[in-house]
């Protein structure tokens, strides 16, 4: 019974998100916005001694995954905070739903919505004339790797609307989170990075491995020690944030 | 006694951690198939109540027991049995109010073939089957509280907690949900738990009444009992002129005592005095009024009686505490 309750949760995060446009296009067109005038600007970085590949475009195809996570991150919290603030969530206290089934539910949405922008971007890139280093085998791996992503970073917006129970908080973390999107390796292999301090921070900043990791499958193919990275941090962060969430959610819906 | 659909309540105590006590040592039954009306003003503890006995809080001290079972222990099997309509009608403006139901049928675990006739028979019992796939974001108040009530009824409880159903609503729609609420107990022997700060709901739809003020119940029985408790009637004058007003209350204060009130003069009749007692001593001493209007006891009066407020000067004096403490 629980399954079909995760299911109904889930129809309605969906349901939400394709009936508020401002939720889904901008999460869709923004990072492949920023990837143009990216891939434009910074196109002569290739012909830097030890770039890794001739294309910024393919280069920079990775970053709209992890960018599209950030949003997906954002709405989640906002509707889960909006839930708090007008009560539908003691509204779902009161019924016969677990806690864990709303959990799962909630981020079954946000992981659908991830995917469906994964394969945006994915089709942006390859109509644009990107391959796929790691061909059809990469793409699959790649779609799962965008379902994490979505997954751990909803969680995290989940954790902070729990917590918080204010949409206009979770919205004040957003340039927050962008901080760790721009001090990584976003737009230059770190090993290119002149700037001291900023190698540094990117080196320490777990986003500079997730974008790797996709990065990998689009440009050199089957890198195991960046895979292994990728999939290690965001198991790491999707492990603390989901439990994060899971306490928080506890405490929020107090019934006995 | 554990009863099927009733509610028991012994010495319930609800603390905030940096407030006053909410809920202070409250005792009430309510029996199968009744409903119970909860009387008082803004902050007086009645959501509290509604939300210790639904299990949405645990009480600091004190049991209460719905449908047989224990709120604190047996949460999960006093939800199977409760519906509950709170303050605000959450709801979620992006959803149809179709949407809605079948979402909350699917949680309160309703029999997949049935969902979808479930949804269907509510939307039309509560008046929304033309409006049923239009996003609640366009409903008026009106609409979103009918709603709130089918989703309250969707898993067909036996108790039915409404917290304050009314607050906001037009006329018409306030009594098209009595109506609702009393067919729903003379139809299917539903229990209703109501709370409200309006005296006339209680009136006309509560069996027995619980006036609450403060955390405390400082008066318990039907309307009609509450009443006659109280006894005697009161007369009210409205001067022809304001400077008058000073006047006419010394001439009211010879046939009982005076009550607030700042829209008349006002005095609670002494026994054995009538309408034309006062007419003709109206008559006799010369005094101008405009009108003279003798009211049977209201709820009001049994408030007044038992806290020395009026049921509206004590809901005023709530919001400016909340103000103040804002």
């Amino acid at each position: 019974m629980s399954v079909v309750q995760v299911a109904a949760v889930a129809r309605r995060s969906v349901v939400r998100t394709a009936r508020q446009p401002a939720s889904v296009i901008p999460p869709l067109v923004f990072p492949v916005a920023l990837m143009t005038v990216n891939a434009a600007g910074l196109h002569s970085s290739t012909s830097l001694r030890g770039f890794p590949t001739a294309s910024f475009l393919a280069f920079a195809l990775a970053v709209p995954f992890i960018q599209g996570a950030l949003f997906a991150t954002m709405n989640a919290g906002t509707d889960i905070a909006r839930d708090v603030q007008t009560g539908f969530i003691n509204r779902l206290s009161l019924t016969a739903l677990r806690d864990w089934a709303l959990l799962v539910g909630q981020l079954s949405g946000v992981v659908a919505l991830g995917i469906v922008q994964a394969l945006f971007y994915l089709v942006v890139g390859l109509s644009a004339g990107v391959h796929f280093a790691s061909g059809p085998a990469g793409i699959l791996v790649l779609l799962v790797y965008a379902a994490l992503v979505s997954l751990s970073f909803g969680a995290l917006g989940a954790f902070l609307a729990y917590r918080l129970g204010s949409g206009e908080s979770i919205q004040a973390m957003f340039p927050v989170l962008f901080v760790f999107l721009f001090i990584s390796s976003m737009n230059a292999p770190r090993n290119l990075i002149g700037v001291g301090w900023f190698r540094t921070a990117a080196t320490l900043n777990p986003v500079s491995y997730m974008i790797e990791c996709v990065r990998s499958l689009i440009i050199i193919g089957w890198d195991p020690e960046a895979l292994a990275l990728g999939f290690g941090f965001i198991a790491l962060i999707g492990v603390v944030s989901l439990t994060l969430a899971s306490r928080a959610l506890r405490l929020r819906m107090t019934r006995t | 006694m554990a009863s099927d659909n009733g509610i028991e309540v012994e010495a319930l105590v609800r603390e905030y951690r940096k407030g006053p006590r909410a809920v202070d040592g409250i005792d009430l039954t309510v029996a199968p198939g009744e409903i119970y009306g909860f009387l008082g003003p803004n902050g007086a503890g009645k959501s509290t109540t509604v939300h210790v006995l639904t299990t949405l809080l645990p009480p600091t001290a004190g049991t209460a027991r719905v449908g047989g079972f224990d709120v604190v222990k047996e949460g999960a099997k006093v939800r199977t049995l409760i519906g509950v309509a709170l303050q605000e009608a959450a709801l979620d403006p992006l959803l149809t109010g179709r949407d809605h139901l079948r979402l909350q049928a699917t949680l309160q675990n309703v029999p997949k073939a049935k969902r979808a006739v479930r949804a269907e028979e509510l939307l039309h019992r509560v008046g929304l089957a033309d409006a049923a796939d239009r996003k609640v974001a366009g409903y008026s108040g009106g609409m979103k509280r009918r709603l709130d009530l089918a989703l309250a009824l969707v898993h067909s409880p036996s108790i039915l907690f409404l917290d304050e159903p009314t607050t906001g609503l037009d006329p018409q729609s306030r009594t098209a949900l009595w109506e609702e609420v009393a067919l729903l107990r003379r139809e299917a022997g539903v229990t209703v738990f109501l709370t409200t700060q309006y005296l006339e709901e209680a009136d006309i739809l509560a069996d027995r009444v619980g006036i609450i003020d403060q955390g405390r119940i400082v008066a318990e029985g039907t309307p009609a009992a509450l009443k006659a408790e109280i006894g005697r009637p009161s007369l009210h004058a409205i001067p022809r002129r304001e400077t008058d007003r000073p006047a006419i209350a010394d001439f009211l204060a010879r046939f009982g005592e005076p009550l607030e009130s700042t829209r008349d003069v006002a005095i609670r009749l002494r026994d054995g005095l009538g309408l034309t007692d006062i007419v003709r001593a109206v008559d006799a001493d010369g005094v101008e009024v405009a009108d003279l209007e003798l009211r049977a006891p209201t709820l009001d009066d049994v408030f007044l009686a038992k806290t020395g407020r009026t049921l509206e000067g004590a809901t005023e004096e709530a919001a400016a505490d909340q103000r103040e403490h804002a």
